[in-house]
């Protein structure tokens, strides 16, 4: 009981306009790719995919709820993530 | 931070820890694929053309059939937490369930698309993938590994979720000590998450 005072409850009304947006941002990335833009494809969809992301894990996962050292420490991770990649792809084309 | 109502202030760092520790763990997984999409990346950086022939193999549309239905047993998984919380046990069972029923879905469809790729003998270490360019190989292996272990954690959420469904049947999850259900719940949206990208990445961009 005690340890509810700070547990956020999301409304089934609020998942539910969640997945509307996860699912209308997965028609954009069907739609973005038969558009075949080229060298942006890829970039548009890992972009979508990201906000799609953000949203899952913002509102599903509770983040925006949760106190801040969760925040920081998945974003943190998700940075350490980015420097990994940038520095295997340094490592793969300056070699 | 309040210093009083100790009893209460131990029951509460209690949930917020054993989160935390699922957090950490789901770091872990993150990295286990997030391994995996480096790798992909790479090699379609090497090898575009023969991604692009091998992508064009792979079925786009039972791919996005897939995605809406892990996105809305992502939902029902999260209502579930929601219905639970307000005290309603019937309602999160119900929604659980929803949730392994679609995941039931998911595998199904998955038992398709691998049936399909059996049948046309593309499979690791078959006569016809052996003979197929270096890339090619090398898609259909990261095609395979991405998605077999995709599958593997879909299995192991589902498991885990029916375990939350027992439990809050019998009331040892209720509206008070929900954690296992929390955490069910969070590792069942990563499995969401490493599918948000998967689909793209290997049934979509050609």
């Amino acid at each position: 009981m005690e340890n509810h005072e700070e547990s956020h409850v999301t409304s089934y009304a609020l998942n539910a306009k969640v997945l509307l947006v996860l699912l209308s941002l997965t028609v954009l990335t069907i739609l973005v790719i038969k558009l075949h833009l080229g060298a942006f494809t890829v970039a548009m969809a890992l972009f979508i995919a990201s906000i799609k992301t953000t949203i899952v894990l913002t509102y599903f996962m509770h983040l925006k709820f949760e106190k801040p050292i969760l925040r920081v420490m998945v974003g943190g991770i998700f940075a350490l993530f980015a420097i990994i990649i940038v520095i295997t792809f340094i490592d793969y084309y300056f070699r | 931070m309040s210093t009083t109502e100790h009893s209460e202030h131990s029951e509460y760092i209690d949930s917020e820890t054993g989160k935390m520790g699922m957090w950490l763990f789901l770091f872990t997984e993150i990295f286990l694929f997030g391994g995996l999409f480096i790798v992909y990346s790479v090699m379609r950086a090497k090898y575009g053309e023969d991604f692009h022939h091998g992508a064009l193999e792979l079925n786009a549309f039972i791919g996005a059939t897939n995605t809406v239905v892990l996105l809305v047993s992502s939902m029902t998984a999260a209502m579930s937490l929601t219905a639970i919380q307000k005290n309603q046990p019937k309602v999160a069972i119900a929604l659980i369930f929803s949730t392994l029923l679609l995941a039931g879905v998911f595998m199904i469809n998955k038992y398709f698309e691998y049936g399909h790729k059996f049948d046309l003998h593309l499979y690791p270490g078959s006569e016809v993938m052996r003979n197929l360019p270096k890339g090619e190989i090398m898609f259909f292996g990261l095609y395979f590994l991405m998605t077999g272990l995709h599958l593997f954690h879909v299995v192991v959420g589902g498991v885990l979720l029916t375990i939350v469904m027992l439990r809050v049947k019998s009331g040892k999850i209720n509206s008070e000590h929900f954690l296992l259900l929390e955490n069910g719940a969070l590792y069942w949206h990563l499995v969401d998450l490493i599918w948000i990208f998967l689909f793209p990445l290997l049934y979509l961009i050609t």
